[in-house]
């Protein structure tokens, strides 16, 4: 799951950087509305983490005009403003979550994943398909109830090639899930965990379709 | 007595009936010397009419039975006067019937008083030479007593009828007229404690509007007061809770890390927050403590470079090399202030450069006098303040497009407060010659105490130029 932060405070937002990663997300982390509108432009997100109080004007804006253009990307707010009007008025302007600060980083991974998981259009927050089930909180996979131990970076292409099984996702947009803009992308990368994968889980389960990318093999075993 | 009712009826029901005692008292007196006139008259009256009456022959020639005198009959009605005829010879004439047969009077003619068998008597003597009789015509001085003492006794009964009607009638009116007061009261009464509305003045009478005033100018003190306690309130509210998150956020990572590289810097994070929200939690008790303090003592001769200097000392060492350097004219300047607040608007000035330095950059400070003003300068080598936002950077709580991520919005409002109590004024310019800030302490000459260094020592020590070691916060 690859997340946009948009907080200008260097200890918050490196805080979530360093915290959300700990529940396998990849982050990237921004500090005013102008970079946050840069990344949004070239990046699709799962989520975005907004502040409210942005040095160059304020979160609620940049939501606006997200939502304006037809951007569907879950937004979740954090904001020092606490006041129920606050929070109305950030739901009423397309978050979809709102959570005042301070904050317990657990409850934000799982708000995190809560929206990401009704964007994505299911209830059941285990991903499951062929026998494989993946627990995106406890960052855990079993194959046919048995656990089966999975690196950060196989598990993110894991749960990207997951979230819709079926859909053929391309081999830059694995890539995209997997690295920050900080970090350095390795070639070849991509194939790479799809092999390790295919290794643990099963040779069937990830199919490749020539020339466009990967896909979840729905039915098999 | 408390109740200013209470204290306004006794006062007027006993101003009032003094009045009327002495209204009394008054008129008994006058009554008394008329009703003595009126019945001296009558006497005089009386007995000049008896003499014109009396004939000769009556007098002259006695009858027989002189030895007995003339009882004049009178029909028998209440009499109050009575009358003696005396022949110049010394023989009783004639007499009513309710005088005595002794003489009433010896005077010869005018008025007397004989006191006759325990009855004073009020006597008008009249002699008739050619006639050679004298009329005597006297009263009782019981019964003009008691013609006076009727009048008297006439004007108490209403008195004493008239007094509770007029205490009831001061009583009503004073209920009528303290209205005004008594709703205020229960308006003031019923208001909860978070009303500082006005009172409305129209219904309140003019004695009274001089309080409603007041009141009124102590409501909207308070008000403000309060407005700048909930603004604070709130302030602190919001501006705390961001960094309470950063730290919160570290410390669950450092908890749940297994890495301890990542646990080092999660660590390091929660002390540059806790570095920075005791600086804001600081300087909200700073602004807080100046909203409190309308007068302060400038009492202090305060040496500003050596204030600078201790600033400068107390500056946490941090990880990156910021330079100072002090004006040695600094060490002869003295200002006449309130040390306290001198010291913060210094401080405040000095963190607020170092706040904003690029690695490396230099604070100078400065100074130079004029005619009229002692300036006292620090320039930063930061990005300076936009010209828009220059005007606005002294209001609390603004931070500009090019806030530092650590700024509280405080720091130059601060100083504000700090040196307009001590009389002086903030003056914010960008630097010409290169990026960055110029705040000017402008000192009015009258509060400048101007030493000159007396030994050669002392003038030595005002050579040497300081570099320490000082950081800003990372993020600019």
């Amino acid at each position: 799951m690859r997340i946009l932060v948009v907080e200008d405070d260097p200890v918050l937002s490196d805080g979530l950087r360093v915290g959300l990663s700990l529940f396998g997300a990849t982050l990237d982390t921004v500090s005013s509305c102008a970079d946050g509108r840069a990344a949004l432009a070239l990046t699709e997100f799962d989520a975005l983490v907004l502040d409210l109080g942005l040095p160059d004007g304020c979160g609620l804006d940049l939501l606006r005009e997200l939502r304006a253009r037809g951007d569907r990307t879950p937004v979740l707010l954090l904001t020092a403003l606490d006041e129920v009007a606050d929070r109305i008025k950030g739901l009423d302007a397309g978050a979809d979550d709102y959570l005042g600060k301070p904050f317990d980083l657990d409850e934000l991974g799982a708000r995190v994943r809560a929206i990401s998981r009704r964007r994505s259009g299911r209830a059941s927050p285990l991903l499951s398909c062929s026998g494989i089930v993946l627990d995106p909180a406890q960052i855990s996979v079993t194959r046919n109830g048995e656990s089966v131990s999975l690196s950060r970076r196989e598990f993110a292409v894991l749960a990207a090639l997951m979230d819709r099984p079926g859909t053929i996702r391309s081999k830059d947009k694995l890539e995209e899930r997997l690295y920050g803009w900080q970090e350095e992308i390795e070639s070849n990368t991509v194939e790479v965990h799809i092999h390790y994968l295919r290794a643990k889980l099963g040779r069937h389960v990830i199919e490749t379709v020539r020339g466009l990318g990967y896909r979840m093999r729905v039915g098999a075993s | 007595m408390s109740s200013l009712r209470t204290r306004l009826f006794v006062i007027l029901v006993s101003a009032t009936s003094l009045i009327w005692l002495f209204a009394i008292g008054w008129i008994s007196v006058g009554t008394k010397h008329e009703v003595e006139n009126v019945l001296d008259k009558r006497l005089e009256e009386a007995a000049r009419m008896v003499s014109s009456l009396v004939t000769s022959n009556n007098v002259a020639s006695p009858s027989e039975d002189s030895d007995s005198p003339h009882v004049l009959a009178v029909p028998n009605y209440e009499r109050q006067l009575d009358c003696q005829i005396w022949s110049l010879d010394g023989r009783l004439v004639a007499r009513t019937r309710g005088a005595p047969s002794t003489s009433l009077s010896d005077s010869k003619a005018g008025f007397s008083e004989r006191l006759i068998d325990g009855v004073t008597w009020r006597v008008f003597t009249t002699e008739v030479a050619g006639k050679g009789i004298r009329v005597l015509v006297g009263d009782r001085l019981g019964i003009r007593e008691r013609l006076v003492a009727d009048v008297i006794k006439g004007l108490l009964a209403p008195t004493v009828l008239i007094i509770p009607l007029l205490g009831f009638l001061i009583w009503a009116s004073l209920n009528r007229g303290l209205r005004p007061l008594r709703s205020m009261a229960f308006e003031l009464q019923g208001r909860n404690a978070d009303d500082m509305s006005p009172i409305e003045p129209g219904g309140v009478p003019t004695e009274i509007r001089p309080v409603v005033t007041s009141l009124n100018g102590l409501f909207s003190k308070v008000e403000s007061a309060r407005q700048h306690e909930r603004e604070i309130t709130a302030f602190a509210a919001h501006e705390l809770r961001t960094p309470l998150a950063g730290l919160r956020t570290q410390a669950q990572i450092a908890i749940a890390t297994a890495d301890s590289s990542a646990r080092n810097t999660a660590l390091s994070q929660i002390l540059v927050a806790v570095d920075r929200t005791t600086r804001l939690v600081r300087q909200l008790l700073s602004i807080a403590k100046l909203d409190a303090s309308d007068n302060v003592g400038r009492d202090a001769s305060v040496n500003v470079g050596a204030a600078v200097e201790e600033i400068v000392d107390m500056q946490p060492i941090r990880d990156h090399r910021i330079h100072v350097v002090v004006d040695p004219a600094l060490e002869e300047t003295f200002f006449t202030a309130n040390y306290e607040l001198l010291v913060l608007a210094l401080r405040n000035l000095h963190e607020n450069a170092v706040h904003h330095m690029p690695r490396g950059g230099t604070v100078r400070w400065h100074v130079k006098h004029d005619i009229q003003n002692t300036i006292v300068s620090v320039e930063d080598e930061g990005p300076g303040i936009p010209e828009e936002e220059l005007p606005l950077v002294t209001n609390r709580f603004f931070r500009g497009r090019h806030k530092s991520a650590s700024g509280s919005g405080l720091g130059l409002a601060i100083v504000e407060l700090a040196l307009r109590a001590n009389g002086a004024s903030l003056n914010l310019a960008n630097r010409t010659d290169r990026s960055g800030l110029r705040a000017e302490i402008i000192w009015p000459a009258r509060s400048r105490f101007q030493s000159i260094p007396t030994s050669a020592s002392e003038r030595e020590r005002h050579g040497h130029i300081q570099l320490l070691p000082l950081r800003g916060f990372g993020a600019h």
